[in-house]
């Protein structure tokens, strides 16, 4: 008798264990939308209550920095409870696009990865910059690459160092995956122009992997985002600018690109909370600048996603 | 009273028969499902770079040639298809020999020693997380090979090594069982001939067990097939057919991951790296029948 009600509490558990977790998912996508449509009218009345769950999926370029404030925004409002995953440009902009996640996190505009129909229903909130720098191995004595000296490098034309100024040694090309949106941003900033994978380069995932090798390989060069960089590699300067925050902050350096946070349509009360906090100088002067990114708000300059570029 | 007692005893009894039943019948449907919608999911979303985005047989088993983001994109999936195959081939001549001697080690040479210190060692190494596979391959072995051999020290070599360790405890506990559960008649009958304990081993055990142990190796080579992250961070994962052992190249497993994330459900450029994962399953079952097979030449 005991075994048998044993099993039938398992089973019965099991079950109400998983139409739970089912009641909830849906309980959560409801409450996400609910409130943005009851509460419009009302409008900032019940800020103070803030409640509901908020999922944002996307960039591990982004996690970090919305990983860290969500969990300072959460501790502000106790009844909101926000999940920050990981998983790539592609699948933040997938989620949010088909309405399984509320913020789609990416390092590229949305025009980029989807056609135009599912472009146009997301929102873009930009919340911080991020610019990246063709790194190489320290042994190279190169400390400036043209543009067309990096054209030539990664296209397979210049293959020696001896070619833009360097030791005779061989060129090792360390990249990125050619869907990573760091690539795409370094491409179009620093080359202007789509590369292939040459035979013998080498592709990493994450930029932790990317730093370790070009640090460790004879002439390595890569790119990194300029929160990766400290002595171990070096940084080189393009067309004669140097990587810095403040030639990127007045528009002389020109490979950075928005980190995008997507939402579907116009944001409901509780994301828009989360976004404007995002915002906020509290994030954007602390923790942008602490996790190695550029606050938006001082950016001088502007860029569309076609890439032209206005001064504020 | 009594009579009560009586009739609600069979009944108990029933009751108990049922719930099992349907409590294991439960189990079983839930698992049936869960295989087939998650074979479903893979077959229609890899089918559909056939299907829908129109993309030929030929060029993803034939062409060698992988731009996912060209004009027109290419997706040629021979060098993946190539570099799977020889990474978990290479990884699985090296390990098979070890796996194998220290099964050998462990059942008839020096049981005491083996069981007690050896075997724990090994199957600690199924426990430690591919991540860190990965990661001191990427701090010992490459810089080993980047010194010692020409090239940059990432690619086949480096990757078959990582998954060599890797699959060590899969070969080595089924060799391991396959030598324990040999009769003890037919090696008394080789050393009652007269034959040494090598003799033994090599004339007798090891064709007896043959089968067996190929079970385990073919085993290790799946697993070798289908791990990811381990490879991925070794093997440098550019999309061609490398021209030695220490030169970038990259496998099935490899591409998906570095690529799932960055692309878009529902684009060909995702539906192509579906169509990767079908290709790993299907290599799956046949791993499956060939080990099907092999036991069944064991239990003859």
């Amino acid at each position: 008798m005991k075994k048998s009600l044993m099993l039938v509490l398992t089973l019965v558990l099991t079950f109400t264990l998983a139409a739970c977790g089912q009641n909830n998912t849906t309980n959560s996508n409801g409450s996400a939308d609910a409130p943005g449509t009851t509460n419009e009218g009302s409008g900032n009345e019940a800020s103070s209550e803030l409640s509901g769950s908020i999922l944002a999926v996307g960039s591990s370029a982004l996690q970090p920095l919305v990983d860290q404030a969500s969990k300072k925004f959460m501790d502000q409002n106790p009844k909101v409870s926000i999940q920050v995953q990981g998983g790539g440009s592609g699948t933040g902009l997938t989620q949010v696009s088909g309405g399984q996640a509320d913020i789609g996190n990416s390092d590229v505009f949305a025009e980029e990865k989807l056609d135009a129909a599912q472009a146009g229903e997301l929102v873009s909130h930009q919340v911080a910059v991020v610019a990246m720098a063709a790194v190489i191995n320290p042994e190279i004595t190169v400390d400036n690459l043209t543009k067309d000296q990096l054209v030539g490098i990664f296209t397979g034309e210049i293959t020696n160092w001896s070619e833009v100024g360097g030791q005779d040694q061989k060129i090792q090309i360390v990249n990125r995956p050619s869907s990573s949106g760091t690539r795409s941003t370094f491409e179009k900033y620093a080359l202007g122009t789509k590369t292939g994978d040459l035979k013998g380069s080498i592709q990493e995932e994450s930029s932790g992997n990317v730093k370790k090798l070009v640090k460790e390989t004879p002439g390595a060069i890569g790119y990194l985002a300029l929160s990766y960089l400290d002595g171990s590699i070096k940084s080189v300067n393009y067309e004669g600018v140097e990587a810095n925050v403040e030639n990127v902050a007045n528009g002389s350096y020109p490979i950075w690109a928005y980190q995008h946070m997507y939402t579907k349509g116009e944001p409901n009360e509780v994301v828009k909370a989360f976004l404007d906090y995002m915002a906020s100088d509290d994030v954007q002067n602390n923790d942008v600048v602490e996790l190695g990114y550029i606050p938006v708000s001082s950016m001088q300059v502007s860029r569309d996603v076609d890439g032209n570029i206005t001064n504020k | 009273m009594a009579r009560t007692g009586r009739r609600q005893k069979p009944k108990q009894h029933l009751i108990e028969e049922w719930t099992g039943k349907i409590f294991t019948s439960l189990c079983i449907v839930f698992l049936v499902v869960t295989i087939f919608s998650i074979v479903y999911f893979v077959a229609t979303k890899g089918l559909s770079t056939f299907l829908k985005d129109g993309i030929s047989f030929a060029e993803i088993f034939g062409s060698k040639e992988w731009k996912p983001d060209g004009e027109p994109p290419l997706f040629g999936a021979l060098p993946f298809i190539i570099g799977s195959f020889s990474t978990s081939l290479l990884a699985a001549l090296i390990s098979a020999p070890l796996g194998i001697c220290a099964a050998l080690f462990m059942i008839e040479i020096m049981p005491k020693i083996g069981r007690k210190y050896l075997q724990p060692v090994i199957e600690l190494l199924a426990g430690i997380p591919s991540v860190v596979y990965g990661f001191v391959g990427l701090s010992v072995v490459v810089p080993f090979y980047r010194d010692v051999f020409p090239g940059q020290g990432l690619g086949i070599a480096a990757g078959a090594t990582v998954l060599s360790i890797m699959i060590l405890p899969t070969i080595t506990s089924i060799a391991t069982d396959a030598l324990a559960a040999l009769p003890s008649g037919l090696k008394e009958g080789s050393y009652a001939l007269g034959a040494t304990r090598w003799q033994t081993l090599y004339r007798t055990v090891l064709p007896t067990t043959l089968p067996a142990l190929m079970t385990g190796v073919v085993l290790g080579m799946a697993r070798a097939f289908g791990e990811a992250l381990a490879v991925q961070m070794v093997i440098g994962n550019a999309p061609h057919i490398p021209g030695s052992l220490f030169e970038s190249t990259s496998t099935l497993t490899s591409v998906i991951t570095l690529s799932m994330g960055n692309t878009v459900m529902g684009t060909m450029q995702n539906n192509v790296l579906w169509t990767l994962a079908l290709i790993l399953m299907m290599m799956t079952f046949v791993f499956v029948f060939v080990v099907r097979w092999l036991e069944g030449r064991a239990n003859r």
